[in-house]
């Protein structure tokens, strides 16, 4: 043993291994020690809801590299082209090399459809994964200082993978991408005065002329993937900078971080997780079809199919156009069509809504400290309520955007369906207020009521002298103090309105409005206050309680 | 249902009898035939339509004069069960076809010689031969896709109405659609579309919404285009991805028990 390590020794002094004098010559030059060192042991809390984001950036890259190989084989060209492929039913029409180019990637590029309905499925389940990391983040509060830029970072890469989306599928110039396209630019000339400018700018002359699909190709390859990545760069740079929140739990404070070390534990994960993610997009792209466009067929401005829906991110948006009623104004020779332009305008306002929200919350709490313990949804009924609010609204407008799927399947009148979705776009979100608001309060009197009371065991006990009661088991220390560990506040008051002297101060409107929000947040009817040690204490000493 | 066919076979029973000891030497053989086949569906039309389409084919408040209609859009409405109606509604859909072939001819012949109308086409007429199925193609997009989709599929129309979906529908309906105009449907005389047209648009329909057709991509959802893959994603695609990530994270590094 002894003369075996000594031997080894001996060599490692003359020469260190491979790998290590590789190591070495990159420290040299760009200091890697200190890095590893900084970051390899860095700390990741675990809990699946923390792997939405990975979703997300595995699905990216997976476009990404999927995107690289479609590039090789298609020709954003408008040329007019008559088809000669492998596809009988289209033999011999006439289509847009764009469209010629992606029956070819479809039908005679080896692994083509296969690639091309990876990239369409992933950039699908991209926007769904970003939707619920987005949602996740927004119900447990992590957006809060010093997190606020990095939640806006998040939601830019929302709205840019929307509009990446909608450039990409609109590129193979099918019907029904043609479709969509030709509602974008009805979106555009119903701006007033500029419109029409506008629309000729962007496609060159009068619709759809024969320059979008290049364009559109530039941007979907270039511009809007290249601020992305910066972005979502910037979004993990943030992540690791800021540390990542966890939730509240023993051991657990707003200045540590409880959980396993990125090397070896995360990084085995992570790169697994980025392996399955690969593989159940795969295996969904090789079971399921998406968008078969030679099924759709060319475009052509003079035809249109019914069915004609964007993919379900931009769904809201065929929502809010579907079920607008069609007003419009005509005064000396112009038409402002509101049909259109009203729709246009509540589009960025529908995501806005959710994107200034960290903001508002900021200021009707005043709250300004640095929160790293997660929220758990319940302890913040108004917050809770106005996210399931927001998600109501969206849904209402999705609903409002596959209106004929609805009235075809379940054999309604779709003039109903928009009349429903014109009502529940105002309503809706304020019973989904209510209702979340009273079941938030109803959990956090549930919880107050274990930690006194103990859990309900299921056994049924008979006293002596009669009385059946059911036996409460006592909760152990860890769990009580999950389940009290989050703080209460008081309504921000609006302060003395009488200074010193005893002269009276204006109070401004804001500041009204700004202590009415702060009353809803943690007035009285907005929180249930959680049992005190007194009151554990007396509940606890006492005999014969159940 | 059992009023209805001991009422039927009464009336198939007088009327054998009838064509049995009716007076046969006034006329030639095929007119016999003909106006033998007018009168059974005259007695077919009195039980099973006269009550909304009134008693001479005048059509009443319930039902639109079948005056000119011709024999085509019998052979549609009876032979795909839409008619008899079962209830008024929105629109009448196809249901179990309770006339035989037979009957329908009859009643078709009947309805054909209150007003001259498009007859029942020919298997020459909607045949697959001498089509292209690429023009059938086009066609179909720029007159039919607007309210039966891309290929077919089906689509909502105003007030509960809808266009069916046209998987499954026999060539010689689908010729008869167009050609009649059913319900809410425009119709497509052939001075609009040719008898080549129909042909064509009936062979691309067999070839893109047919038995045998595959779907290269795979499961097709529907052929409902963005919505349906919208839900799939969601359900299938991220559902899937939850579960492995919930599965992922209960696996976490342990220390060692001894």
């Amino acid at each position: 043993m002894s003369t075996e390590s000594t031997s080894k020794d001996s060599r490692s002094r003359e020469k260190a291994p491979a790998g290590e004098r590789v190591a070495d010559w990159a420290d040299g030059r760009l200091g890697i020690y200190s890095l590893a060192k900084a970051n390899m042991r860095k700390i990741f809390p675990d809990h699946w809801s923390f792997m939405l984001g990975e979703i997300c950036l595995y699905s990216f890259i997976i476009i990404i590299l999927t995107g690289v190989y479609l590039t090789l084989f298609f020709h954003p060209s408008m040329n007019e082209v008559e088809y000669h492929g492998s596809y009988v039913p289209l033999q011999g029409q006439l289509m847009s090399e764009a469209f010629n180019s992606t029956m070819h990637i479809s039908f005679d590029v080896r692994g083509g459809l296969l690639i091309r309905q990876i990239h369409h499925w992933a950039a699908l389940i991209f926007l769904a994964g970003m939707f619920v990391h987005m949602m996740r983040v927004f119900f447990t509060g992590a957006f809060r200082k010093p997190r606020e830029v990095n939640w806006l970072f998040g939601f830019l890469l929302f709205v840019l993978g929307m509009f990446t989306g909608f450039t990409g599928y609109s590129l193979p110039d099918d019907l029904l991408s043609g479709t969509g396209v030709r509602f974008m630019e009805g979106a555009v000339l119903s701006v007033p005065i500029v419109g029409t400018y506008l629309s000729f700018f962007l496609f060159g002359g009068e619709f759809p002329g024969g320059d979008f699909v290049a364009r559109f190709y530039s941007i979907h390859v270039l511009l809007l993937p290249g601020i992305m990545l910066g972005l979502v760069v910037g979004h993990l740079i943030l992540v690791f900078y800021h540390k990542h929140t966890q939730f509240a739990g023993p051991g657990r404070t707003n200045k540590n971080v409880v959980g396993m070390p990125l090397l070896p534990v995360y990084m085995a994960k992570a790169g697994g997780f980025f392996f399955l993610v690969f593989g159940v997009i795969a295996a969904i792209s090789a079971i399921a079809s998406i968008n078969p466009i030679w099924a759709m067929g060319p475009y052509r401005p003079d035809q249109v199919s019914t069915g004609a829906q964007p993919d379900w991110y931009m769904g809201f948006s065929e929502g809010l156009i579907r079920v607008m009623p069609g007003w419009e104004i005509n005064f000396w020779g112009h038409t402002l069509v509101l049909g259109v332009f009203i729709p246009l305008v509540i589009f960025p306002l529908v995501l806005v809504a959710i994107a200034v929200y960290p903001f508002i919350e900021s200021w009707v709490t005043g709250d300004k400290r640095e929160h790293h313990i997660l929220d758990r949804p319940r302890n913040v009924p108004t917050r809770t309520a106005f996210g399931v609010a927001w998600i109501t609204w969206y849904m209402v407008l999705l609903i409002g955007g596959g209106n004929d799927l609805w009235a075809t399947h379940f054999h309604l009148s779709i003039n109903a369906i928009t009349w429903f979705v014109r009502i529940a776009f105002f309503v809706a979100p304020v019973i989904a207020f209510i209702i979340t608001k009273r079941i938030c309060l109803g959990l956090q009197r549930r919880d107050k009521d274990k930690v006194l009371h103990g859990r309900e065991s299921g056994i049924i006990k008979r006293l002596p002298h009669g009385e059946f009661i059911e036996v409460h088991e006592p909760l152990s220390q860890d769990a009580l103090h999950t389940l009290t560990a989050h703080e209460q506040y008081k309504p921000a008051e609006i302060g003395p309105t009488v200074d010193e002297n005893g002269v009276e101060r204006k109070v401004k409107g804001s500041e009204k409005l700004r202590a009415k929000l702060s009353e809803a947040y943690y007035g009285e009817e907005s929180q249930i206050p959680k049992p005190t040690v007194e009151e554990y204490k007396e509940i606890t000493s006492g005999h014969g309680h159940h | 249902m059992a009023a209805l066919v001991v009422l039927l076979l009464a009336l198939a029973c007088t009327g054998g009898l009838y064509t049995l000891f009716a007076p046969t030497d006034k006329a030639k053989a095929d007119e016999t035939a003909q106006s033998l086949a007018i009168d059974e569906g005259k007695k077919l039309y009195a039980v099973g339509c006269a009550s909304c389409h009134g008693t001479g084919g005048q059509g009443t408040t319930d039902g639109p004069s079948l005056v000119g209609v011709g024999a085509a859009a019998v052979d549609f409405q009876v032979g795909t069960g839409r008619m008899p109606a079962q209830q008024p509604g929105a629109q009448v859909p196809k249901k179990k076809v309770i006339y035989t072939q037979a009957e329908i001819d009859q009643l078709a012949a009947y309805i054909a010689s209150l007003g001259a109308g498009p007859n029942v086409p020919t298997d020459a007429q909607y045949g697959p031969e001498g089509a292209d199925i690429a023009k059938g193609g086009e066609l179909f997009r720029t007159n039919c896709a607007q309210c039966h989709n891309f290929t077919g599929k089906g689509g909502a129309l105003t007030h509960g109405k809808f266009a069916p979906d046209l998987e499954g529908v026999s060539p010689k309906h689908i010729y008869e659609a167009m050609q009649t105009g059913p319900q809410n449907m425009p119709s497509f005389p052939d001075t609009t579309l040719s008898e080549q047209n129909k042909k064509d648009i009936i062979a691309y329909l067999d070839a893109v919404n047919g038995d045998d057709t595959e779907s290269p991509g795979g499961l097709e959802l529907g052929g409902l285009g963005p919505v349906s893959e919208g839900l799939f994603a969601w359900i299938f695609g991220l559902g899937a991805l939850i579960a492995v990530a919930v599965w992922v994270a209960a696996r976490t590094a342990k220390a060692k028990k001894s």
